[in-house]
């Protein structure tokens, strides 16, 4: 059984002097995520490299699963440690290790050595044709190919000798915590969990704000949300939610501006309370799953009236992305089974039959006026009575 | 206040049902197939619980077959019957208006080859007797039609049935639904020459994963489930005997006090007049009309329960006005529950052609007897205030 996991980065390592500061957060985060899986593991740092170390017995696949879901991780690579004795031991150590890894012996194979403790007798060239020798000695089924083998057999001489054959693909992206963090409008749709976990492996921590517009959209609707929440926090950890109650908002937009340009108007008073909750948390950005032209409101027309309200950066991780896309990713990290279920959102149920899809600046600016008298203490109310559930804790 | 309207999707279980279950949880904790007493004491509860229900019921005890729940009666019933007489026929008629529960099945078995007939309904909800009529022939070998609707709560003339296809061939086996009309209308099982009937414990206050199967004796079906050959081989696994006492005691006290010869539950004329007070208020609002039968002039127990009230509120979508009621402690259903989760439309309410305008707008109101004149009066005053005001937003 692998006794560690070997944890390699990718694009941290050509991080100049921050590298230190990247590499702490994904010991943070790989730690975060062994956590919830049983078994007792010691997360080290050591020679520029991440071992998750076992401690205990544990489930492999439980552990790959926690592992596969951490930003900032390249490869994990599970293996076998032994301590520095002698070549017989580390021959000895490699045959038993492709005895148990491997059940069909018809492979091709290479050795690659690392001899980073120079003090051992052989140098890596020498390891390398000897354990050779060794595996082929154990099974002479297999063959060596050195160009193009089927498993690449690597043994490292370091404190301790590190020996594993496997290579599985991590997220990639940058470890969580190193790049500040963003406010997410999450609705209960496709597209908004796939853009919060998009941002997210760029390292940002995430919050979100979902609106909730009773008795319009039901209690399943937000439970749906809050699971959407729970879901994408498996990678993205724990996801700061704020619903926020905007039927009082709607119902004003729907006396009082056009029915066309209802969605329009509706999101913009979202973007600017979203805003408003961003900066209390101290969000450098917003997040969205819109898409160029998805649906009316997310033409570029759509786009540029919406993103008008807006101080901060609206990150639009999929504004090119085809549905299918979307919905690739959706599959991939889980969401799309609860994206699909039918409640309502708010988006759509006043949604007029022909909403306008070229809206003009001036026009809606000009429209939302007669929203004045009220509005202002409409979104203080529905900002105050916003409630806050922390999701994947 | 909360005031619970959703009897029809499920009730709560009464305070002496969960004490008889908890006391056969401690006490009959045996396998009622053990040999030894524990086995023997286990077994004594079920056979009490079937005793009670027989009478209740004017069967023989070997004619009740304990299931986990109405879904399993239904599938139980239309399977080993259309599957039993398959030598004899491919033809099975069902209605437009029946649970899931019959119509999947059915449709199941289309799909393996056999000739199903929907027979349509009137604009009451009333499976239409001449169709039936036309539909029989000699490859017919089961019918199946719900005694009440569980949406609209129109009964059907079960006993008109059961003759017409009786006179017509009586090896034809007459399966019908009783889950919504148990406990709530006298059922006549001889009258109507019932072969086959499905009932669930969790709409008469019983608890949830229990309910039986009347099968007649006679009639033979192949079980769906195979194993330790439970209930003569009828439904193998283990009885879950806490559960099939509280069902027993729940329908005890449903017909409790009864006098008649066919017993006729304790609370039926009781929740009539309710509905008829309920439906007094309704109409105080503008543009509500209800679906089904408001009244009539006699026998009502013939024509619908009394228990449930399905109207419709003119541009209103009624899944927002469920959620208005909700927030007020109001708890009704939009269609029926079992369908509502899906999207897309009620057939029930289809079938007995409302317009398509108007289909999205029903709210469905379940009574049972704890619900007050007080209850509805607060109801009503509600939804005069909800009503208008949700009309004024509409998709426009």
């Amino acid at each position: 059984m692998y006794k560690a996991f070997l944890i390699k980065y990718a694009e941290i390592g050509v991080k100049g002097n921050n590298k230190r500061v990247f590499e702490d957060a994904l010991v943070n985060e790989v730690k975060r995520a062994l956590k919830k899986v049983t078994g007792e593991f010691k997360v080290i740092r050591h020679e520029g490299r991440i071992y998750a170390q076992c401690l205990s017995d544990y489930d492999y696949d439980e552990v790959i699963s926690a592992l596969k879901k951490v930003f900032g991780i390249a490869w994990i690579c599970p293996v076998v440690q032994i301590p520095v004795t002698d070549f017989d031991a580390i021959a000895d150590a490699v045959t038993e290790h492709i005895n148990t890894a491997y059940k069909h012996k018809d492979f091709t194979f290479k050795v690659e050595s690392r001899r980073a403790r120079k003090s051992f007798p052989l140098n890596s060239m020498e390891i390398n044709i000897e354990l050779g020798a060794r595996v082929l000695d154990a099974f002479p089924e297999l063959k060596v190919d050195v160009h193009n083998p089927d498993v690449l057999i690597q043994v490292e001489i370091r404190n301790q000798v590190n020996i594993y054959s496997e290579s599985i693909p991590g997220q990639g992206g940058l470890p969580l915590g190193t790049a500040g963090r963003a406010m997410l409008l999450l609705s209960g749709g496709i597209d908004s969990p796939v853009a919060g976990y998009m941002i997210s492996k760029r390292g940002v921590n995430i919050s979100a704000t979902y609106f909730h517009a009773p008795p319009y959209t039901s209690e399943r609707a937000k439970q749906k949300v809050i699971d959407l929440a729970e879901e994408i926090s498996e990678y993205t950890g724990p996801v700061t939610l704020n619903i926020v109650n905007f039927t009082d908002i709607q119902l004003e937009i729907y006396k009082k501006c056009p029915g066309d340009e209802m969605t329009i108007i509706m999101r913009r008073y979202m973007y600017r309370i979203a805003e408003e909750l961003a900066k209390r948390e101290g969000c450098l950005g917003l997040v969205t799953g819109e898409s160029i032209g998805q649906v009316a409101s997310q033409t570029m027309y759509g786009l540029n009236c919406t993103n008008a309200v807006c101080t901060l950066p609206v990150y639009r991780p999929l504004i090119a992305f085809d549905k299918q896309g979307i919905i690739d990713i959706a599959q991939q990290i889980g969401t799309y089974e609860t994206s699909i279920e039918p409640f309502e959102d708010c988006c759509t149920i006043f949604v007029a039959k022909h909403p306008v899809t070229k809206p003009k600046l001036n026009v809606i600016e000009n429209d939302e006026k007669k929203l004045e008298d009220t509005i202002d203490e409409l979104i203080r109310q529905a900002i105050d009575t916003t409630e806050v559930v922390v999701c994947g804790e | 206040m909360e005031i619970y309207l959703d009897n029809a999707a499920t009730t709560k279980t009464l305070p002496e049902v969960n004490d008889a279950m908890r006391e056969v949880l401690e006490k009959g904790f045996g396998n009622p197939s053990s040999k030894h007493i524990l086995g023997v004491n286990a077994e004594k509860y079920i056979k009490d619980a079937t005793k009670t229900i027989s009478k209740i019921l004017k069967c023989n005890p070997n004619e009740i077959i304990y299931t986990s729940c109405a879904t399993e009666s239904n599938n139980t019933a239309v399977f080993g019957a259309a599957l039993k007489r398959e030598r004899f026929g491919k033809h099975i008629i069902t209605t437009q208006i029946e649970h899931p529960s019959v119509k999947e099945a059915f449709i199941e078995l289309e799909k393996r080859g056999f000739k199903v007939t929907f027979l349509p309904v009137d604009s009451k909800g009333r499976v239409d007797i001449d169709a039936l009529k036309d539909a029989l022939d000699d490859e017919t070998t089961l019918v199946s039609v719900m005694i009440a609707n569980n949406e609209i709560g129109t009964v059907q003339d079960i006993e008109t049935i059961g003759n017409i296809i009786k006179d017509f061939n009586k090896d034809i086996i007459f399966h019908t639904d009783a889950v919504q009309a148990f406990g709530k209308i006298p059922i006549d099982i001889k009258a109507a020459n019932i072969d086959l009937l499905s009932v669930s414990a969790h709409k008469l206050h019983g608890p949830k994963g229990i309910g039986f199967l009347y099968k007649k004796n006679g009639i033979n079906i192949p079980p769906l489930l195979y194993g330790g050959g439970q209930q003569s081989g009828m439904r193998s696994g283990t009885e879950p005997v806490f559960l099939i006492y509280g069902m027993s005691v729940a329908i005890e006290n449903a017909f409790k006090d009864n006098t008649s010869v066919i017993p006729v539950p304790k609370h039926m004329n009781d929740i009539y007049e309710l509905r008829e007070y309920f439906i007094k208020g309704l109409k105080s609002i503008e543009n509500v009309s209800i679906n089904g039968y408001e009244d009539t002039e006699q026998d009502r127990e013939k024509y619908f329960l009394p228990n449930i009230i399905s109207a419709t509120f003119d541009g209103i979508r009624a899944e927002v006005l469920l959620h208005a009621l909700e927030e007020k402690g109001i708890y009704v259903s939009s269609g029926s529950a079992c369908s509502s989760n899906k999207p897309g439309l009620s057939s029930v309410i289809q079938a007995i052609g409302t317009e398509k305008e108007r289909q999205d707008s029903n709210i469905r109101f379940s009574m049972d007897e704890f619900i007050t004149k007080e209850d509805i009066d607060y109801v009503i005053k509600t939804l005069n205030e909800a009503v208008p005001f949700l009309r004024q937003f509409t998709r426009r």
